[in-house]
């Protein structure tokens, strides 16, 4: 079986756009939520909010104006800037002349797709203008918009696919793209996630009460994993893009790594033991953790690192007890543990694969990236794993292998290894 | 409005959508969209729509299909405006 390494990197996230900058802000702690005006005019509770900031001259530079002509997704904008940076970054030219290339794709998954643009669409439809939606509404509300984009952007000629399974959807992109170099079933899989944001993504979880709503005056606060005073997550979006590659074809090609992918996990908790629609499964997180370890071939005492999904909410203190049963590790013994969701909120479907990049970039530049607004650690926490590993400043120290898990509505979970690459 | 003025309307109305410069800078009656301005065929709906706003008009169906080239747009625009 193929190894598989990391070639390329992308990231639009609400805390900054491009690896670079995104390596500065995670390593210093930058917060990217904000107050959005547009979420208390429609009586939001929660009026914060992770945006990516994209000035029009920017989108200029990643699409033509015919693409943005009528053009009205958050979620492919963003997809495609991560997306096509990653691919850039792994040294491919993109330019609308390039040859099909048969031995790269794509899984580049989506929560749901340019709901922007439904919105528009629905109007449009009731007052009985159908005809005049014009050509642009089925590509970008469709799924699989993303990997279409993508796929024609970049002349992908492999599989071109948008895979979906909530918050868990970035991590299991990863996986299914991994599988698939590791099979010899193609060289290069560009895998991301991303996700809209606003108001008409976002309503659905401020009704069912889960996003904070005590933070409105102070945005920066308000995500806040692990703590005794969390109180819901706070809504995100963006989008992380990894170019995988077989580690014969980076050689061969004297590309970049940034590190090894050793191997993962998916798999569900059935909505049963414990788990529900909106629930993990303990037991089956577990597993998963497990599974990954198993399959990447190490064992729990070489983890240096655990990039964990911790939202914010209630559910913190169980995943934490979930990683330490599963690791079989505690008190100081237990390796560092952060959540990137504390500076840029909970990217929904663009969460796994944006908080992949950011594991990646620890391996890569050999730190730990802080756990901002954790001042007052959940002693259920506290009780169970040493407050040192659970860093508040950023620090330097030797990562060989990241362990990072992702878990979704229906009660989903995607664990995935990463190595520091070594021949 | 003369056949040269709404020549004139359609060129600024195609430019968003053409892919071959030259074929659009020789743009004439007998220019094509798609064999020779190269417009995506999923695009020739937006230039119909375009040309609706422009000359508050409504295309049907039927004379959306036939609107192929510079030609049968015209046609299609004089006939409306005559009515």
């Amino acid at each position: 079986m193929n190894r598989v390494v990391i070639t390329g990197l992308g990231v639009v996230s609400p805390n900054a756009i491009g690896i670079e900058k995104f390596s500065s802000a995670i390593r210093n702690g930058k917060s990217g939520i904000t107050y959005h005006e547009n979420l208390m005019d429609l009586n939001f509770s929660c009026c914060i909010g992770g945006v990516p900031n994209i000035p029009e001259e920017l989108k200029n530079t990643y699409f033509s104006p015919l693409q943005l002509r009528g053009f009205n997704s958050s979620g492919i904008l963003y997809g495609c800037i991560a997306g096509m940076d990653a691919w850039t970054d792994a040294g491919f030219a993109i330019n609308e002349k390039s040859e099909i290339d048969y031995d790269s794709g794509t899984v580049f998954g989506a929560g749901s797709s340019g709901i922007e643009k439904f919105r528009e669409s629905i109007y449009k439809l009731d007052e009985k203008q159908v005809r005049r939606l014009g050509s642009t509404v089925v590509v970008q509300t469709m799924a699989s918009g993303i990997s279409a984009y993508l796929g024609g952007i970049l002349a992908l000629g492999n599989q071109v696919t948008t895979n979906s399974s909530a918050c868990t959807t970035g991590t299991e992109a990863l996986m299914l793209g991994f599988e698939r170099i590791q099979q010899n079933k193609a060289k290069r899989m560009l895998v991301g996630s991303c996700s809209d944001d606003g108001p008409y993504i976002w309503g659905g979880f401020d009704a069912m009460r889960v996003m904070t709503y005590k933070h409105n005056n102070s945005p920066e606060k308000g995500s806040r994993p692990m703590s005794v005073t969390a109180s819901g997550f706070v809504p995100g979006s963006g989008a992380g893009a990894l170019v995988l590659e077989s580690l014969e074809s980076a050689l061969e090609r004297g590309a970049t790594i940034y590190a090894e992918v050793l191997g993962g996990h998916v798999n569900s908790g059935g909505q049963r033991n414990g788990g529900t629609m909106t629930a993990p499964n303990p037991e089956a997180v577990q597993k998963c953790i497990r599974g990954a370890m198993h399959h990447a071939g190490i064992k729990s005492a070489e983890i240096d690192i655990v990039n964990g999904h911790l939202t914010s909410t209630s559910k913190d203190g169980l995943e934490i007890k979930n990683w330490a049963k599963a690791l079989d590790r505690s008190g100081r013994d237990f390796p560092y543990i952060n959540s990137l969701k504390s500076m840029v909120g909970h990217c929904l479907a663009a969460a796994g694969s944006i908080e992949c990049v950011a594991t990646v970039l620890e391996i890569h530049k050999q730190f730990v990236f802080p756990n901002i607004n954790c001042e007052d650690l959940l002693p259920q926490i506290s009780e169970l794993i040493d407050e040192t590993k659970i860093p508040k400043k950023s620090i330097n120290a030797p990562i060989q292998y990241a362990i990072k898990a992702s878990f979704g509505f229906g009660d989903v979970n995607a664990c995935v290894i990463f190595k520091k690459y070594t021949e | 409005m003369n056949n040269n003025e709404l020549v004139n309307k359609l060129k600024t109305i195609v430019k968003p959508y053409i892919q071959d410069e030259e074929a659009f800078a020789n743009l004439s009656e007998n220019t094509d969209f798609i064999t020779d301005l190269k417009i995506n065929s999923a695009n020739l709906v937006d230039v119909a729509l375009d040309v609706e706003d422009e000359f508050d008009i409504t295309i049907e169906n039927e004379e959306m299909e036939k609107m192929l080239n510079v030609k049968a747009a015209i046609d299609i625009v004089k006939a409306k405006l005559g009515k």
